[in-house]
């Protein structure tokens, strides 16, 4: 059964290389946004998925980081300059969010 | 100049997505929250700020190019402090280690203190 689960991963990553980088095309840049995307689907999962609450917190922490990054490069491709303000935001809204959500795991109140 | 400027961003860039993507991996693979943490919030954090990085290169000394400096130093700040958060909480919520643990010496601690 795990071997199962293990070749199911391995088969899926390597049926979006070969897409990415041997299909599809597109400049170099587009390509890594793409991977940025898949890996933010893959986080995706754990935060439907995850066995525990504090699962789910850390996929969100680590979402809300990966976009950071991809909200970048797509500034990069289109050549806006509000898309980094963006990024900006995004970085203190998720530490804000999972402080708040790490204080409600421990049973604490918002305000205490 | 010019090109070695593109060449030397796009290599942060690539480096910076390489360390999310198996960052993501040790989230989805390994069996443990504090584990997924660990190898989750290290790799992506060095990740982001590579890209970010990477952007500052190629974007030189303009506007867009100091937010993503900003932006390095917001990542580098706020993600090891939100992961500290989550790990102590999730231990003092008694959410249970992986069966392999050897040693939990926080557990031993608290047990110290409350006798």
């Amino acid at each position: 059964m795990k071997i199962l689960r293990w070749l199911g991963g391995l088969v899926i990553i390597a049926i979006f290389l070969y897409y990415n980088f041997f299909i599809f095309e597109g400049p170099l840049l587009l390509k890594l946004i793409n991977i940025s995307l898949f890996c933010t689907l893959f986080v995706l999962i754990r935060v439907i998925f995850g066995p525990s609450p504090a699962d789910r917190i850390v996929a969100v922490d680590i979402l809300g980081i990966l976009i950071i990054g991809m909200v970048a490069l797509l500034g990069l491709y289109y050549d806006q300059n509000f898309f980094m303000d963006i990024a900006l935001i995004w970085a203190l809204l998720s530490f804000i969010a999972a402080l708040t959500f790490a204080k409600i795991l421990e049973g604490r109140q918002i305000d205490e | 100049m010019n090109n070695i400027q593109e060449i030397v961003g796009m290599i942060f860039i690539i480096l910076g997505i390489a360390f999310d993507f198996f960052g993501v991996l040790g989230l989805i693979r390994l069996p443990d929250v504090y584990n997924r943490l660990q190898a989750a919030t290290k790799c992506v954090t060095f990740g982001t700020a590579g890209i970010l990085f990477g952007v500052f290169i190629l974007k030189g000394f303009s506007v867009f190019g100091f937010k993503a400096l900003l932006g390095v130093a917001f990542v580098f700040l706020t993600s090891p402090v939100a992961a500290h958060a989550i790990s102590r909480a999730a231990h003092r919520s008694k959410i249970a280690l992986t069966p392999e643990t050897v040693i939990d010496q926080y557990q031993d601690d608290h047990e110290l203190k409350e006798d």
